[in-house]
């Protein structure tokens, strides 16, 4: 029996899946982003043509596919910030040797993490209503006038990040647990004596040893984050005044509202490189970070 | 900051914390049970004043709730067995067996995870429009059928199972398809519990594939229900917020009665190899 | 002879694998399909979906329907407005057609673009019900697409103007206005901005008003058989100018709907003497206004350039799919809810107008006032360019005069802007109608032996 004609039985069905559903249509992708395939190509495909780079150029010319840009940035500027330092924060808690009912507050902390995003969206956007909502109410008891949370243009990218950290810290929390509990005691131990003040404990401790943690977990959560589509889509639909559209957002409405396949294409496309660079980027910072 | 202190603070903290986490869940529950149009109204009621099951009775009477949360268990059931059986042959494949080419091919295959799965979007529906699996159970199953992912983590835990187990079946004679199944499927059975459990969460919890792929309502999952209901009846929220107890509680509860697997898998998933 | 026994288990082992697998196949594509195919197993079921507010009105409707067709079951579906669209071309893409439709009017170029769509022309002419010569005529010309037929009028919407009647009387008016001119002049002895009222509101995010001011120009807004824009017209030009003036003498205030609020009570207080909106509103506007100042406000046809003007011919129709397998049953829903009796009906239950002149010769709404100017303007109503592009256009045309409204351009500057942004939208419409004309001019008998060939004739 020849293990090696074993191996590609094995392996095929799980190839070929990938193969036909995954890789092909990421080629299909970037081939569809040079030609104008739209509502008359779907009709006929007679009706197709090659346009070699237009769509980016008629995307880098187009007000709308900036400012979808500019938002997904600013999400992710500074909701992955928020995010990891909540993550950290929540993880530092339920290390410390002070906590109480460790497995408790766990499950509870993460249990935005499993739920459905569109489900709990629509919670949030009860719950932000500028009328009703629980949020204003709140605020209200306080002093602080009524927010239009999500009708307004200047606080709907906000309530989108603040539901984003909300649902996903969790997740990271988990992580930075298990790098939290693998720095060994004695470290600590040894500050302590010293006399290390807390704050520098973990300038000088967590930080370092978190390192590798940190800049994976950062790497994840930036191309996850770059990924926003679901939260504008159940909460604002893109507006008020299309201050949410994301990048993804507009590929969808490009490509299935308006099916502008091709253009939408090249959305996709343009996102996956500016992705790729901006991951790219975090490694090769953190490396020269690490030299020095 | 004295000990006491510092136990009070962390521990207010976490209990803050918690509250701040499961609060909208635990409003959703609340408000699922009220009446209609009376979460809307000042001051917003936090309990309900008269607890009635019309919602839910409202989304399975009329609003066909019954038929979505079967085409969600449906779909994610077929994906998680699916996909566990593609990506447990093809992980331990590239954990075990020899072949030419093994470490490259992984590599391309890790490769592809820098490529969101959006971009494949566009031309997936093309393709599978012209195979004529648009709007069917299939068009969501099919594609999620392996996943890098899934092969990653499988290889990452059946490279700990010792070569010897397989050389000793191999001399007495044993197949290669009578070895996995008989002495490395049981070996990686915590895996597969977790593989399980994450691919089932993420076919439930999946948006955007559905919403392009599933156009007709009969194949609606829970979470494009949901989303289109709820923009119908923006003003109901206690139907609503039924609607999303529905969506969010079957994975709740499966994840709180296999928490222990679920976390590990996060774990081992974010060691990258 | 141990290889040969292992070799045996080997291939064994392997049928079985092959066997098992094989067999998960057989059962999941039996479980994929079956869950395919249970929904068109069904006779005589028809599926009717509806886009937005109207779905609630019209299953009150359905069931007399039923009644008069036994066996014939209405299945209804509800389209939220805003994801209509995307649902529709998808449905359309993946072959999941209903059988019939609400469709917006100005969405019927496309579907017939796109061959989905059955020519209905044939099933008028034999109707006993649907008269075309009763249907407002700009009405049903937006159903025709080159010359084909393809819906059925369902309720009408035009844009005109809500006013204060009060105010104007207290500014020493007594009648709405009936041309530019003199509405300039209404506008002018209304507005009051240091006070914080204007005499229009009309959002910068809107494109209809601007387009409804074009429309009532002599020129059309496309030329060459919709090949090209033709914004830089003198129509179109005064038209903006007209527009843009509005907001620069400040008699309405440059923001959109969002930071407009709730227009309704607003208009209560007076902040606006004019409302720019359509049939909808009197409804609202009866609701949420309290019932001492139902008296102060009424609906006025569009003044023009020079007397009463166009509008423009909105409202949604009534379509068949192409693929439906029960176009019979879907035309005897059609014909059951254009009778006028029904479509009274259907006015008292939502407030939608009807697009046949019997429909408004009893019941409610032959007496109701508010409803008068409706009437009146529907006889004068403009249709839009039939193509597909033009949401994009009139999109992009908006976009450009918001700016003109800012001060960013000038008249000449965002008339020219347009039109090169409509070029650029109609360049592909362009390619293909010379390309037809080109095969048209070669082999116009294969031509006609593709259907689907129809959306590039010009």
């Amino acid at each position: 029996m020849n293990p090696q004609r074993a191996a590609w039985l094995f392996l095929t069905p799980a190839l070929l899946v990938l193969g036909l559903f995954f890789l092909l249509p990421v080629i299909a992708a970037f081939v569809l982003s040079l030609t104008d395939y739209d509502l008359y190509a779907l009709a006929d495909i007679r009706n197709l043509r090659f346009v070699a780079l237009g769509n980016y150029w008629e995307l880098l010319h187009r007000p709308l596919f900036w400012s979808a840009l500019g938002h997904t940035l600013c999400f992710v500027a500074i909701g992955v910030p928020l995010s990891i330092v909540t993550s950290l924060g929540a993880a530092m808690l339920l290390n410390s040797p002070l906590a109480r009912m460790k497995p408790l507050f766990r499950t509870a902390l993460f249990a935005p993490v499993v739920t459905t995003v569109v489900a709990v969206a629509v919670i949030w956007r009860y719950l932000f209503n500028t009328k009703y909502g629980l949020a204003n109410y709140v605020l209200g008891g306080i002093g602080i006038h009524p927010v239009d949370w999500l009708g307004d243009p200047h606080w709907a990218m906000p309530t989108i990040i603040l539901f984003a950290v909300w649902k996903n810290f969790g997740y990271n929390m988990i992580i930075f647990l298990a790098g939290l509990q693998a720095i060994p005691a004695d470290l600590y131990e040894a500050a302590r004596i010293d006399g290390a003040s807390a704050l520098r404990q973990f300038r000088h401790i967590t930080l370092p040893m978190l390192g590798p943690t940190l800049l994976m977990v950062s790497i994840l959560t930036v191309s996850g984050y770059f990924q926003l589509f679901a939260e504008p889509y159940v909460m604002t639909e893109g507006g008020p005044l299309q201050s949410t559209v994301s990048v993804l957002y507009l590929m969808y409405e490009e490509g299935f509202k308006w099916w502008n396949l091709g253009s939408a294409s090249a959305v996709a496309f343009l996102l996956f490189m500016i992705m790729f660079a901006v991951t790219a980027a975090m490694l090769r910072v953190s490396k020269r970070g690490g030299e020095a | 900051m004295s000990p006491r202190l510092a136990k009070a603070t962390i521990n207010g903290l976490l209990i803050g914390g918690s509250a701040i986490a499961l609060f909208p869940l635990l409003w959703m529950l609340s408000v699922s049970f009220m009446q209609p149009g009376e979460a809307s109204s000042l001051p917003p009621p936090l309990l309900p004043a008269h607890p009635t099951w019309n919602n839910y009775h409202e989304l399975f009477a009329r609003a066909g709730m019954g038929r979505y949360l079967l085409n969600s268990l449906l779909v994610s059931t077929a994906i998680t067995l699916l996909s566990l059986a593609f990506n447990l042959m093809a992980g331990y494949a590239f954990a075990k067996l020899r072949f030419a080419g093994r470490e490259r091919l992984f590599q391309a295959l890790l490769g592809g995870l820098v490529i969101p799965a959006q971009v494949a979007m566009l031309p997936l529906f093309l393709l599978l429009k012209y195979l004529g699996l648009v709007n069917s159970y299939a068009a969501v199953v099919v594609p999620a059928m392996a996943t890098i992912f899934g092969i990653f983590l499988v290889r990452q835990y059946a490279r700990g199972i010792p070569d010897d187990l397989m050389e000793a079946a191999r001399i007495d004679g044993a197949g290669e398809l009578r070895i996995f199944v008989q002495i490395v499927l049981p070996l990686l059975k915590p895996i597969m519990v977790t593989l399980a459990i994450f691919t089932f969460l993420a076919a439930w919890n999946d948006f955007m594939w559905p919403l392009i792929a599933l156009t007709g309502q009969e194949h609606y999952t829970l979470p494009i229900a949901l989303a289109s209901l709820s923009r119908e009846h923006v003003q109901d929220s206690e139907l609503m917020m039924a609607g999303s107890v529905v969506t969010v509680l079957p994975v709740l509860l499966l994840f709180l009665a296999l928490q222990r697997y679920y976390l590990q898998g996060l774990l081992l998933g974010s060691v990258k190899g | 002879m141990t290889r040969k026994l292992r070799r045996h288990t080997f291939l064994r082992a392997r049928r079985h694998a092959l066997h098992a697998l094989a067999w998960a196949c057989v059962g999941m594509t039996i479980a994929l399909a079956s869950g395919c195919a249970d929904s068109s197993a069904s006779s005589r079921e028809l599926t009717f979906w509806t886009v937005g507010r109207e779905g609630e009105a019209v299953a009150k409707l359905l069931p007399d329907f039923e009644r008069e067709h036994p066996g014939v079951h209405v299945k209804l579906q509800q389209l939220p407005l805003s994801a209509a669209h995307q649902k529709l071309l998808t449905a359309i893409a993946g072959s999941s057609t209903p059988d019939i439709t609400q469709l917006g009017n100005t969405w019927i170029p496309e579907l017939a673009a796109l061959d989905a769509l059955e020519p209905l022309q044939a099933r008028v002419a034999a109707s006993k019900v649907i008269q075309p010569s009763d249907y407002f005529a700009n009405i049903w010309a937006t159903n025709q697409i080159d010359g084909t037929l393809y819906g059925v009028p369902w309720y009408v919407d035009a844009r005109l103007l809500f006013y204060r009647g009060d105010l104007l009387k207290q500014a020493g008016f007594n009648a709405p206005p009936r041309d530019w001119a003199e509405w300039r002049r209404m506008l002018a002895a209304l507005s009051h901005p240091e006070r914080g009222t204007y005499g229009a509101l009309l959002p910068t995010n809107e494109f209809e008003q601007l387009l409804v001011l074009a429309l009532q120009q002599p020129e059309p807004v496309l030329r060459d058989d919709n090949r090209y824009g033709n914004f830089r017209s003198e129509g179109f030009k005064r038209a903006l100018a007209f527009y843009v003036d509005t907001f620069k003498q400040r008699q309405a205030p440059a923001i959109t709907n969002v930071e407009a609020g709730n227009p309704w009570t607003e208009f209560g207080r007076g902040v606006y003497a004019f409302y720019f909106s359509g049939p909808w509103n009197i409804g609202e506007f009866r609701k949420r206004l309290p019932a001492s100042q139902q008296g102060d406000w009424n609906t006025a046809p569009m003044p023009g350039p020079d007397g009463p003007g166009a509008s423009n011919a909105g409202g949604s129709s009534l379509v068949i799919f192409r693929r439906s397998p029960h176009k019979d049953e879907a035309w005897q829903l059609i014909e059951f809810l254009s009778r006028p009796e029904i479509q009274q009906r259907f006015y008292d239950l939502l407030g939608d107008m009807p697009p046949r002149r019997a429909s408004w010769e009893s019941g409610a709404l032959r007496d109701d006032p508010k409803a008068r100017a409706f009437r009146e303007q529907f006889e004068r109503v403009k249709p839009t360019p039939p193509i597909p592009e033009w949401e994009r256009i009139v999109t992009e045309m908006q976009l450009v005069a918001a700016q003109a409204v800012h001060g960013e351009l000038s008249i000449d500057q965002a008339a020219a802007e347009i039109d090169r942004r409509a070029d650029l939208i109609l360049e592909k419409r362009r390619w293909m109608l010379e390309s037809a004309a080109a095969i048209h001019g070669r082999t116009s008998q294969q031509d006609r032996a593709h259907p689907s060939d129809r959306s590039r004739q010009p």
